[in-house]
Formats: C-alpha cells, structure tokens, sequence
C-alpha cells in the first residue's frame, strides 16, 4: 500500500505558541481517517500542513508523487470562508476545483465543463446548476463544495468540520457518498463533534497538541482488561459506538 | 460654422467620455459592489484629493498626482488592516480625510488662482482634455484585457480567498494589482464625475444590474450597458439644461435605478400570476 504522505517529527507554530509538537503520522491510499480533538488542539493547523498554506517550523512532510503531481489534493473547507452572497453560480464554484490543475490563464474547456456537470448531477444539484449560491440551503452549499473538491479527482480529500453544515436530512447521504469516494480516494475528516461521527470511518487520529493514531475503532476484549477492570458503556438504542484506546504516551 | 464645429467636438467628446466611464466603471464597479468594497473605493475617491492639491502646488498635472495618492492609499489601506492589525474601517476613515486634508492645505499654500478645482470636486466634460480621453480609453483597454485574461482567477480569489490560496500563490499579487487598478480607475473618472460623485459611477449601474441577473459577467454586461445609457442621458440633460455634469450623470443613473428597481418588482410580479395561473 503506498504512502501518500508521511510527517516526521513535525512541529507547527504561530509565533511562539506552539500548536502542534512531534507529529509523526502516515497516511495511506485508502484510509479514511477522522481527526478528532479539542478546539485549539491543532486539527486545522494539521490540514494548514498539508495544504501547504502552512510551514512546519521542525520536521518534514514528504508526499508521494502521485499526490504532487497536479496537485491531488481536494479539499472541503469550514463553510465560512467563501462569500455567501458572492455572484457565482454553482457551476461555477465547482468548476473552480480544477483551478488547482490548470494556470492563472485558465479557460475552462467544453470537456471541463462536461466534469462538472456530471459531478453535479452526481451530488443531486442537477436542477441547482445555474442558481447562484445564495439560493441555496446550508446542505446543498455542502455538496457544491464537495462537488468543487472532488472534480480534480484527488488522491486525497481534507474534510473541514463538515458536520458544521446544518442539513439534518442529507446528512445521511454525505456519508455515504464519502464512503464512495473512498473507493478512489484517501479522506481526511476533521471533526470536534466526536459524538456523530460517520460510522464509515476506518480509523482516528486524536489531536491535541500532538497526534495519537489509532489504527482501528474496533475495541477487543484484551483492550478492554487493559483498563485493569471490566468496563461497560451504557447507552440507549442501537447507536454504534466507538471506543478508543489511552494514549500511551 | 465654428458653433457647429465646436457642437461637433463637444458631443464626440461627451460620446467618447460615455463609452469609456460606462466600461472602466462597469468592470471596476462591478469587483467593488461583490466585494463589498465601496467604502474602500470611497476612501480611495476622496484620499487621491492629496495629490491634485500637491499636482496643483508643485505645478504637474493634478490627475497624476491623484493616481499615485489613489494607489498608495489603497495599498495602505491594506496594509494598515493586515499588517498593523487596524480595523480596516477606521484606517479608511482615517486616510480618507488625510488626504482631504493635505489636498486643501496644498490648494491653499498654491499661489493665486487654481484653475479647473471645481472640476475635479463635482466633475466637468469641458475641462476633460483629450490626453484624459486617451487615458481612460487605454484604461478601457487595459480592464477589459486583465477581466478578459484573469476572469477566473480573479472571480475565484474574490469569491473564496482561503480556497484560492491553496492552489495558487499568486493570490495577494491579484488583490494588489486589481486594487490598484481600480484606483486607476476611480481617479480618471474623477474628471468626468468629481471626486464627491465618483463612487456612484462605479456602484449604481452593477446594483442595476443584479435587479435582474445575480451572475457575475452578466453583471458586468448589464452594468457597462447601464452605465453607458445614464452617463450619455446624464451629459445630454446636463447640455441642455445647463446644469453641473457629473451631478446629472449621477441623478440620472439613481432615476434609472428606481425605474428598474420598480420593472424589476412587476417581473416578479407578473411570473408569481403566470405561475399561480398555470397550477
């Protein structure tokens, strides 16, 4: 299984605060990881590093080629950081997911805009094409920067606080859509919301202040004895839970 | 004869200053109003006061003095927000009458007479000179070539600056130079309109613009056309009746943004009866 990117011994800081120390983290082709942890603990700055719109003040990052060549990195940012009330139709935004393929000069050809098209009738915006983005509810917004995110065909996907979205009824369909995508691609979810995070999901990184990797969320029964006696969750109804380890260090 | 001749020259001039205004300020404005940057395009107007004042005391040409103060105060502007961490409005506020303030100090320390000073404060076609058509025609030109080549680039830094900076390095290069160019902009206008009536050039046609469409380069469209259409009325009312230009221009464009405000309500209006009729 090839390694997409590896950080080794990162230290990321603003000034002379110190957000992330020693982070030592492997990503994989078909991961799908959820970054949880407290707010301050450093998921963003996790995504900032990988983004490139941050550079670590120690360590390294190395990435395979596959991920630099063409830039394979889509990315769902917090919905905060485009103008709501900006005049661009969603055609548009989505189309703006391959600027990261093409150069300032950038045309989009008839074979571009035929990609967006289908990655829009993909997510369910067929009728939506043509309005613009304030005509839009929180949830559609959603899929349009999902949709602005995959169409590059990315060998990654950074998932900022997607849960932020309030959309209760696609909620659903999201995860599953990203579990499809996992197929083709690595994910990358960043979430505080530890409770509702999708089931999908194969293992965590808890960040806070440094990176705690847990490769799996299935709890053995050897795990559980580890805690130096028996132990039990107790909740209501047929909610899956996931239990992780202590973080040894 | 000569009348007719100089008619001729005059409504050439007023055409020519038409065309150019609706198109510089049709794209400029069009950036501002998305942007939300008209009380940055305000400071800026009323900063590049500065430099017709030292223009004027030093003996140059008033409206190189403008573009320099405009440009300056826009980066300024910039940097005063992001650098020296003042909240953006106040350091507008304060290098709006800064530059006020050095205009009319200069204007007063000018020995004698200064021609033209009412011209650059309210705006008039008569002092426009041809060198100051020629400029804003290449201004038209330059506008048109950076929307035209950038168009993307530029809509897409506008509309989401942190997702631009992930794929693109070039993002504060592109909000400078399209800043500045809209100072450019905003002071070669300033001939045509004056610096107290100037802002209006660049934000009333895009408002009439989106009572009707919500996509960016239609906008554009509509608003040069807009533009075009309340400038050249504005000049022609102003000829007739002989009354301050750049005011009637002005006049003109909120007229017609009303008009349209109100066709645009009877749309809705006449669609919700069509549509209720169909069900």
């Amino acid at each position: 299984m090839a390694h997409l990117f590896e950080m080794h011994s990162l230290s990321a800081s603003y000034g002379s605060f110190t957000v992330l120390e020693d982070v030592n983290f492997i990503v994989n082709e078909s991961d799908f990881i959820g970054v949880i942890g407290p707010n301050g603990g450093g998921k963003t700055t996790l995504l900032k590093l990988i983004l490139g719109l941050l550079k670590p003040s120690e360590g390294t990052i190395i990435f395979n080629n596959d991920v630099l060549n063409g830039n394979r990195i889509g990315y769902l940012p917090q919905l905060s950081t485009g103008d709501v009330n900006y005049p661009v139709t969603v055609t548009d935004i989505v189309l703006s997911g391959l600027m990261i393929q093409k150069g300032i000069i950038s045309r989009m050809t008839s074979s571009d805009k035929m990609k967006a098209s289908k990655v829009i009738d993909e997510l369910g915006l067929k009728d939506l094409a043509g309005a613009t983005i304030n005509e839009l509810s929180g949830g559609q917004m959603q899929r349009v920067f999902l949709g602005r995110a995959i169409i590059g065909d990315p060998k990654l996907l950074l998932l900022d606080e997607p849960g932020n979205f309030v959309d209760a009824t696609f909620e659903n369909d999201f995860y599953e859509k990203l579990k499809e995508l996992n197929n083709r691609m690595a994910i990358l979810m960043v979430s505080h919301d530890v409770g509702t995070i999708s089931s999908h999901i194969k293992s965590f990184a808890c960040v806070n202040k440094n990176l705690h990797y847990h490769p799996s969320h299935e709890i053995t029964n050897d795990d559980l004895l580890s805690y130096g006696c028996p132990i039990q969750l107790i909740t209501h109804g047929e909610v899956p839970h996931t239990v992780l380890k202590y973080h040894t260090k | 004869m000569e009348t007719n001749i100089f008619q001729y020259g005059f409504i050439v001039k007023g055409l020519l200053g038409a065309i150019f205004a609706s198109i510089t300020a049709g794209l400029a404005g069009t950036y501002v109003v998305s942007k939300r940057m008209v009380f940055l395009s305000g400071g800026i107007t009323h900063a590049s006061f500065g430099g017709i004042g030292i223009g004027y005391f030093f003996g140059f040409n008033p409206v190189v003095g403008a573009a320099v103060f405009g440009i300056i105060s826009a980066l300024g502007v910039e940097y005063l927000s992001v650098r020296q961490k003042i909240r953006e409005d106040s350091a507008i506020g304060i290098l709006w009458a800064f530059g006020m303030a050095i205009g009319i100090i200069f204007i007063y320390l000018t020995p004698g007479y200064t021609p033209n000073l009412m011209s650059y404060l309210f705006g008039s076609i008569l002092t426009v000179t041809n060198a100051d058509l020629i400029a804003l025609g290449i201004m038209s030109l330059i506008l048109i070539l950076y929307f035209g080549i950038f168009y993307r680039t530029i809509l897409y830094i506008s509309f989401d600056e942190v997702f631009a900076r992930t794929y693109s390095s070039y993002v504060n290069i592109f909000k400078y130079i399209t800043t500045s160019l809209i100072a450019l902009t905003i002071v070669l206008n300033i001939r045509m309109a004056g610096v107290v009536l100037v802002i209006s050039l660049l934000t009333i046609p895009p408002n009439i613009a989106m009572l009707f469409t919500k996509v960016y380069f239609k906008i554009v469209v509509w608003s040069v056309l807009a533009g075009f259409v309340g400038t050249a009325t504005g000049y022609a009312i102003s000829y007739f009746a002989g009354i301050p230009v750049g005011a009637t221009i002005i006049f003109t464009l909120v007229i017609i943004w009303v008009l349209a405000k109100g066709l645009s309500q009877l749309i809705l209006k006449i669609s919700k009866v069509r549509n209720i009729a169909i069900i």
